[in-house]
């Protein structure tokens, strides 16, 4: 294929975040003929979705999208990606904005052929934070089989001192353990702040038992626990005992619709739990589920969906609130108390596997000042404000369409700022 | 000019290790006499890349095979050219790192691969894209929040709009509403929607046209030149626009339709839309007798998630029913109000004007099943529900009943509208009664779509987009939502899916931008989505034509129309270059410079097939080039070995496979061949909508040829792989092979 090159006059778009929402912005203005920087604090791109095993409601894997996704950015010399990057200040005005940017080292240059001898080589471990923690890698390590940049990493936290193994392993002198982080001055006339998401910190819910019993897991890690690359090679067993589970539980509301956790409804956990049951039931026709809920909220033809898992006679839909999590000591097993509030009884299950519903809370950690915040702590795009937008899950928690429509919606205002600025520049 | 082969060979990575390079040289060398052959220990290096660019300049080398690693990696390093001939042989992830090293099968693999990308860089050409001059102005369907939206969007951002609405004024919906439900921070309390300003601001923008009472009789041409015919106050204006965004929005679902829900039964029962017009006009009242409404109830999902009305959510109900809860409140603070739902939804921050609203201590809310609703004492109306929270069935007074109707998209389905005229005609012309009368049915039952048209496009396929399900023509794809099947046209807000207002405006900005990257590529002679700036197009040598119309009927996105004999008329920029017409066309008549069946055919020919005695059987593998062979890669990535006896290559789409190249490959003496593509049915994967789906029914066909060859149909096989499937694919491969040796050699084999 052809790579696109030639861009509009004016100043780039900045995008921050490199997941589906970052990556949607900054494609879609490129392939409309902006420059564009694209700045991702992790090694690779892809963020949240590159980690879920399938989306609902087609039940197909998000790394189809995303090969679609980077054979456009490798074919469009508009885009440069900065990863393990984060954007410390922007100054200036909408049209003529200055971003900082800090680059961490990624101690391997682009002189990298994948060839995998620096892991070969590496002595050090270190947990694998794609898998959340469930598995090792090496220090020298590729983030994951698909990854892009197509490039290895070095977490030199994880090196053993004065250890230089990757480095002699490397024929291409890709790797430099001396590089030092640097920061950058990026010009934009525009910034789309695209820094998704991050799951609910699950232990914070005590009465749900994260943390506490080994196979209360949240539904971030079940992704991964259902994924060929993830820690169970895609065979969902239950962490105490890596073993089949029998029965497994979803507890929707994890945190989500709670005054005292996150207030507002986190959209998707709904579709994402009928999905992760359909998993279950595809590895275990045998294995029982029931979903504790407060309303299922699937809009639109994701009602089909809803309708499809529901029939399933393995499946249960239980409206009620769970009071209380405890662990068998002696199979782990848990024992899920809630009050079914159709019948009014109280009920009690025991489950192998115990999913937390945990909800969409908005990454704006690492964000420049300048972008409105909502209360929850979304950023708030202001009608009439141009300049910064925000756009995808920082912005509102959605899945994943709606994060495309709305980020490709985010690059045209980003477009606007470019024309806008190349006729007074 | 002619061209000029250069052969640039990587060895390292391990390729080195694994393969007899100089062999491998060879074979450019002396078997192809290519001019220029290198190998290099470190090609994607500086000195690797100078070498290959030393030879362009000083050698004139004009076409380049380059031997490494994977195209899906180390692509920017090997940049060149964008239009000149340029393949890249995999011999890493395919050949040195899943197969036994220096072995002979092995660098039989590699050599072979490399006579295919050698053959191949023969027969390609140089692209020239076909960049006319183009219209960039945005035509906007629909005068509603999504319309509008679009139209001042696109303006914004410097294009020229036209903007069609078939009523008399802007604005739609949307405009008609007293109040909206918050939908921006602090997401409380009732906000107006703005609608009023935005409608001045499109009329007096120097770069919007707008066009109201006005219809669109014809739209003909392809992206960059559409040529549009409107009808506007009762005089023709033609216009040419080089994209569409078609917002046409919504319908109430038609509440007579809701007689169970009591609709009919007193003027007292109203839908939602009905309610919105009396709110905007005063007081709540019974429409029965004009009294104070003191009670009201709710009914959610009336029609909506009802597998015999409308099977979908129509998404904003929720919403809309506490704000006019709200509004009832806001005017009447002793009011009751009941709502009676299934689920409330009340996605992410919504949810805080959800509290707001149940917080009302008259505000009544629960999950219940709406049994009748029936006139109650003193010309009040009575709702009984059952499966309620409170667990029993509970029998409700109310002075109004509003019916919480859904949303039906605005929408005309090309595809039926176009299998409605096919009928009605065969209907009178087919060839036997038993035809006509078939035909006769088939009429009857798409009755619904007469006289549906919205865009009336003069395409073969139909005159509009073709639905997908429930009459939205919505996109199937999760990642790509504005995706369809009519390049440059886009379908935005409740036309596509049910949303509210602060959705459409979010959803139309993206469709804007959709139609400005759409003309922004057509002007430079570039494909869209999924292969943007794809430079190929197709080329139809129609002397040899038998209008067979293959081509027009299979192409997914109805890029071919056709004249009176059925010969396609092609439209390249409504291309998007998958290369599915090349795979029907069975006089093989269509190619493209850089991919055409000729070219896949010689390099099946490339193939050595060694003769029965050496007991190397050979096996094609055609696969999909976006899922399929990237699978291949990762197992290459994950050192998997598998039967080096198989040769595969990669398709644009497996619904570019044409059935002459099995043909061939079986009449050459090969073994057998597999088929790997995309997952098709209601949940499919491919990229082009059908091509997975086509190639799996044109195999049918060739059922045929292999009875003419007396040959075991198990020779071919299809399957279907998702990406992430890449643990399964060796095995598939090297069961497919075991499954060929038992079969035994291919009786063909030295003819």
């Amino acid at each position: 294929m052809e790579r696109m090159e030639g861009t509009l006059n004016g100043k780039p778009v900045l995008v921050i975040g490199g997941g589906m929402a970052g990556m949607t912005a900054a494609l879609e203005a490129a392939e409309a003929g902006c420059s564009v920087v694209l700045v991702e604090k992790s090694p690779f791109l892809g963020g949240r979705v590159a980690r879920t095993h399938q989306y609902f409601p087609k039940l197909c894997p998000p790394l189809c999208g995303l090969e679609i996704n980077f054979k456009r950015i490798k074919n469009n010399a508009r885009i440069t990606v900065l990863t393990q990057a984060q954007v410390t200040e922007i100054s200036g005005t909408p049209g003529d904005y200055k971003a900082t940017v800090r680059v961490s080292p990624r101690f391997v240059t682009d002189a990298c052929t994948l060839c995998g001898a620096c892991a070969e080589a590496c002595p050090a471990e270190r947990s694998d934070d794609f898998n959340y923690g469930l598995s090792k890698t090496r220090a020298a390590y590729l983030p994951h089989v698909m990854a892009f940049p197509a490039r290895y990493a070095i977490d030199r936290a994880a090196c053993k001192d004065g250890c230089t193994a990757c480095r002699d392993a490397c024929v291409y002198g890709a790797v430099n353990l001396d590089e030092k982080p640097e920061t950058r001055t990026v010009e934009a006339a525009a910034v789309v702040a695209a820094s998704g998401w991050a799951p609910y910190d699950a232990a914070k819910i005590d009465n749900l038992g994260f943390g506490r019993f080994a196979n209360v897991v949240t539904n971030v890690l079940m992704e991964r626990l259902a994924a060929p690359g993830g820690p169970t090679a895609g065979k969902i067993l239950r962490p105490s005992d890596s073993k089949a589970p029998a029965a497994v539980a979803f507890v929707q509301c994890a945190g989500s619709r709670e005054e005292n956790h996150l207030p507002y409804c986190s959209a998707v956990c709904c579709s994402a739990s009928l999905k992760q049951a359909t998993y279950v039931r595809a590895l275990y026709p045998e294995a029982k589920i029931s979903m504790f809920y407060i309303d299922i909220r699937t809009p639109g033809r994701l009602e089909d969906f809803y309708q499809k898992a529901a029939a399933d006679t393995g499946v249960a839909l239980i409206k009620g609130k769970v009071a209380k999590v405890e662990e068998d000591p002696a199979t782990k097993d848990l024992l899920v108390t809630a009050e079914d509030v159709q019948s009014g009884r109280k009920v009690t299950e025991r489950v192998s596997l115990l999913v937390l519903a945990t909800g969409i809370v908005p990454q704006t950690d690492g964000l420049p000042k300048g972008f409105n915040l909502d209360e929850f702590g979304f950023v708030a795009n202001v009608e009439g404000k141009a300049g910064l937008y925000g756009a995808g899950c920082v912005r509102r928690p959605e899945e994943v369409s709606a994060t495309v429509q709305d980020a490709t919606g985010a690059a045209l205002k980003a477009l606007q700022c470019v024309v806008r600025s190349a006729h007074h520049g | 000019m002619d061209k000029k082969i250069g052969v640039y060979l990587c060895s390292g990575c391990g390729i080195g290790d694994a393969l007899d390079m100089e062999k491998l040289a060879k074979v450019a060398r002396s078997e192809y006499k290519v001019p220029s052959c290198q190998v290099h220990p470190y090609l994607c290096g500086a000195e690797g890349l100078a070498l290959i660019r030393k030879d362009m300049e000083e050698q004139g080398v004009n076409a380049l095979v380059i031997g490494a690693c994977s195209p899906r990696v180390k692509t920017e390093a090997f940049a060149f050219d964008a239009k000149m001939v340029f393949d890249r042989v995999n011999l890493r992830e395919h050949v040195a790192w899943c197969h036994k090293p220096k072995d002979e099968d092995t660098q039989m693999l590699a050599e072979d691969y490399l006579r295919m990308g050698i053959v191949k860089a023969q027969k390609a050409e140089p692209l020239e894209p076909v960049a006319e001059e183009v219209s960039k102005t945005i035509l906007v369907v629909g005068g509603g929040v999504a319309g509008i939206t679009a139209a001042l969007e696109s303006a914004a951002a410097g294009y020229e709009v036209v903007l069609v609405e078939k009523q008399a004024q802007l604005g739609g919906f949307v405009a008609s509403l007293r109040q909206g439900y918050p939908q921006a921070p602090p997401y409380v309390g009732l906000t107006p929607e703005g609608m009023a300003e935005k409608i001045q601001e499109v009329l007096y923008h120097p770069k919007i046209k707008v066009y109201t009472s006005a219809r669109i009789k014809e739209t003909s041409g392809q992206p960059g030149m559409f040529d549009v015919t409107l009808e506007a106050g009762g005089t023709d204006v033609k216009t040419r626009v080089g994209a569409i965004v078609m917002a046409t929005g919504w319908k109430p679902y038609d509440p007579s339709k809701l007689a169970h829900l009591g609709y009919g039964l007193s003027p007292d029962v109203i839908t939602n839309v009905e309610f919105e017009r009396m709110a905007a006009e005063g007081p709540v009242k019974r429409p029965s007798d004009g009294r104070p409404a003191e009670s009201v109830l709710f009914i959610q999902c009336a029609g909506s998630r009802d597998k015999d009305h409308l099977p979908y959510c129509s998404s904003v109900c929720c919403m809309a029913t506490l704000k006019q809860a709200a509004l009832i409140h806001e005017r009447n603070a002793d009011a009751k109000v009941f709502v009676v739902y299934k689920d409330m939804r009340t996605p992410g921050q919504y949810e805080r004007f959800y509290r707001q609203v149940q917080d009302h201590p008259l505000t009544f809310m629960t999950k219940g099943e709406v049994q009748a609703v029936e006139a109650g004492p003193k010309g009040g109306l009575k709702v009984s529900v059952n499966n309620t929270l409170l667990g029993e069935e509970v029998a409700i007074a109310a002075d109004l009943v509003v019916l919480a109707a859904g949303m039906v998209p605005n929408a005309a389905d090309g595809e039926a509208i176009r299998a409605l005229e096919d009928a009605k005609i065969k209907a009178v012309k087919g060839d036997t009664e038993n035809q006509r009368a078939e035909a006769a049915k088939k009429a009857e039952e798409l009755k619904a779509h007469e006289g549906t048209e919205i865009l009336n496009l003069t395409y073969r396929q139909g005159p509009d987009l073709p639905a997908l399900r429930y009459g939205f023509p919505d996109s199937h794809f999760v990642c790509f939502p504005y995706e369809t099947r009519r390049t440059a046209i886009y379908a935005t807000g409740c036309v596509r899916a049910p949303m509210d207002a602060s959705h459409a405006r979010e959803d139309a900005a993206g469709a804007a931008m959709k139609a400005i990257q759409s003309v922004e590529l057509a002007s430079v002679g570039q494909a869209v989505h999924p292969r943007a700036g794809d430079m190929s197009f197709p080329s139809f040598a129609l002397q040899r034509c038998t209008q067979c119309k293959r081509c027009t009927e299979e192409c997914p996105f109805g890029t071919l129309d056709e004249d009176e004999k059925g010969t396609p008329k092609p439209n390249p920029y409504r291309c998007r270059r998958c290369g599915i017409c090349m795979g029907a066309c069975p006089e093989r008549i269509i190619s493209f410079k850089n991919y055409s069946v000729d070219m896949i055919a010689t390099m099946i020919k490339a193939v050595e097939v060694p003769p029965e005695e050496d007991e190397k059987p050979r096996v094609l593998v055609f696969m999909c080039e976006n899922d399929a062979y990237p699978a291949l890669d990762i197992a290459g990535l994950n050192r998997v070995q598998y039967d080096p006896n198989v040769r595969v290559i990669p398709l644009r789409c497996l619904g570019s496979m044409n059935i002459v190249w099995i043909a061939d490959a079986l009449s050459g003496g090969v073994d057998g061949v597999m088929l790997v593509g995309c997952k098709y049915g209601d949940d499919y994967q491919c990229h082009f909508v059908r091509g997975s789906e086509l190639a799996n029914r044109r195999l049918e066909n060739v059922k045929e040829t292999l009875q003419r060859l007396q040959l075991e149909s198990e020779r071919i096989e299809v399957h279907q792989l998702a990406i992430n499937e890449y643990g399964k694919l060796p095995g598939m491969i090297d069961s497919f092979m075991d499954k060929i040796r038992e079969m035994g050699p291919n009786p063909y084999k030295g003819f």
